[in-house]
């Protein structure tokens, strides 16, 4: 017949948090492990349950009843901090010489292994606790990596998103982005004053200064107009010196007529491009959204368009709201150039 | 890599690239560097180690074993290993043969070019964390094999590096 001593031995290889109690329940052995989580005070000798403390099942409160919970899994926790909750499972020694409980972190193992600085030595070969502190470890660094990776493209689906809607050369809206909020206004029905502007002159500057100092125009001419209009409308580049701006909740005639002939004296300011003095002017033609009964996108454009060329034909550098008798006359104009 | 002609310029990690991608680039890599490929890629096995931004990796090889031996053994498992953390990652079967004590063939099975010395690096690098020194050489073996022999000089020769199962934070 096996001793305890033999067993404790024998346990010590296998199941370094075992634990072997009397029938008094006071603690006659325990496992190497054991002695990390005990720290300074020895267990050897005290009872059992001033060690670790039985949290289920409730019913057992005497030694007697914790030896009739055989086999079955046991919660416990430690008295002393940090409290660490380990699982166990109990098997009564013969001719009632105690009991031999085996321990387990189970899944408060990650903090045990850092509250009590554990070594792989502080596991059986055969226990599994490293194998999951690698998958955790292993799987944790494989999150963080898609994690990163989800950042970056989220990121770069923004900067796409951005560099979509933006006029590269200018930082205004593009095309696409004035389409976009037209019909977001048109849709939800609100109000809204729209401006087509068109550069006067601007072929002169690209022709006898060059593009470069084209673009320098174009990029000042997008600044003045940003600064010309609110935070809330829309300043966008539609063509090569073409710009629509967009007014939300804007009907009042005057102001925006105020609006188009300041806009139009800012841009008759000389504009510097190095030495040289770049001079250009505008034309602006307005439609409010009100004007029609149901206002369609390419409806409002065309009136805008129309209006434009009603400014244009009135000698350049103005602004002019459109009027049904424009497309008449623009027709007439077709037909005498024709 | 914009001068290299290459017409991409970014490798994501956790993305699938055709293979071809990984050969160009690596060609690029060694003509720009002006250094020959087994050399580049060995570094890029120390860096894989040794260089803290990736410390994981590291940390998940030291689970292998507690000294440089074990780690050894362990490698024959690195591509299960590696399959549990990332289930489409297969990396080439590797094989641990005991020649003498001390003195290790590690066979790397043929299916991704330039793995053995990336290998190479790697095993380089952990000798240092364990504090092992190490003598290493490869040489081509039958069907496309690799062959990696060690030969373990002392395994106690340094420090190493301190591996804390718990260091790891959550």
């Amino acid at each position: 017949m096996m001793s305890v001593e033999d067993l404790a031995d024998l346990a010590n290889h296998i199941c370094p948090l075992h634990v072997i109690i009397d029938a008094e329940g006071r603690v006659v052995s325990h496992g190497p492990t054991l002695l990390k989580v005990c720290s300074e005070e020895s267990w050897i000798g005290k009872p059992f349950f001033d060690v670790l403390d039985l949290q289920r099942p409730r019913a057992v409160q005497s030694i007697g009843d914790l030896l009739d919970t055989a086999g079955s899994k046991l919660h416990f926790q430690l008295r002393q901090p940090p409290h660490t909750r380990m699982k166990g499972v109990l098997v009564p020694l013969p001719d009632g010489q105690g009991a031999f409980i085996n321990l387990s972190f189970g899944i408060s193992v990650l903090d045990a292994v850092r509250d009590f600085n554990l070594t792989s030595q502080d596991f059986s070969p055969t226990d599994l606790t490293i194998e999951m502190l690698y998958l955790v470890e292993a799987k944790s660094a494989a999150m963080e990596a898609s994690r990163q990776l989800n950042l970056r493209l989220q990121g770069a689906k923004i900067a796409a998103e951005e560099q979509a809607f933006t006029d590269t050369l200018t930082g205004l809206k593009n095309r696409r982005a004035m389409d976009h909020v037209l019909n977001r206004l048109l849709n939800s029905g609100r109000d809204f004053a729209l401006m087509h502007v068109d550069l006067d002159f601007f072929k002169q500057v690209n022709d006898t200064f060059g593009h470069a100092a084209g673009d320098a125009v174009l990029q000042k001419v997008a600044a003045i107009m940003v600064d010309c209009t609110r935070k809330s409308d829309t300043v966008a580049r539609v063509g090569g010196d073409e710009f629509v701006l967009i007014f939300e909740g804007m009907l009042d005639r005057n102001r925006l007529s105020d609006l188009a002939n300041r806009l139009i004296a800012r841009l008759e300011e000389p504009i510097m491009y190095g030495a040289e003095k770049c001079r250009i002017s505008a034309s602006a033609g307005t439609v409010l959204s009100s004007s029609a009964e149901a206002p369609e996108a390419a409806l409002l454009l065309h009136q805008a368009d129309v209006a434009l060329y009603a400014a244009k034909r009135a000698g350049r550098a103005q602004h002019l709201f459109y009027a049904p008798h424009f497309e008449a006359e623009m027709l007439e104009q077709d037909s005498k150039s024709a | 890599m914009d001068a290299s002609g290459l017409g991409f310029t970014e490798f994501e990690a956790m993305l699938v690239y055709p293979e071809d991608q990984s050969t160009r680039m690596l060609q690029a890599v060694e003509i720009n560097l002006e250094r020959p490929l087994p050399e580049i890629l060995e570094d890029v096995g120390t860096f894989l180690v040794s260089n803290p931004q990736v410390e994981a990796l590291r940390r998940l090889l030291r689970f292998g074993g507690v000294n440089y031996v074990e780690f050894l053994h362990s490698l024959d498992d690195l591509p299960d290993r590696a399959r549990l953390a990332v289930s489409d990652l297969r990396l080439p079967g590797l094989e641990l043969i005991e020649q003498a004590p001390g003195q290790f063939d590690l066979l790397c099975h043929p299916g991704v070019p330039g793995y053995a010395q990336v290998l190479m690096g790697v095993l380089r690098a952990m000798a240092d964390d364990y504090g092992a020194l190490v003598l290493l050489d490869h040489k081509d073996g039958q069907d496309g094999t690799e062959v990696i022999s060690i030969t373990l000089i002392e395994s106690e020769f340094a420090e190493g590096r301190a591996f804390d199962l718990g260091a790891h934070s959550l």
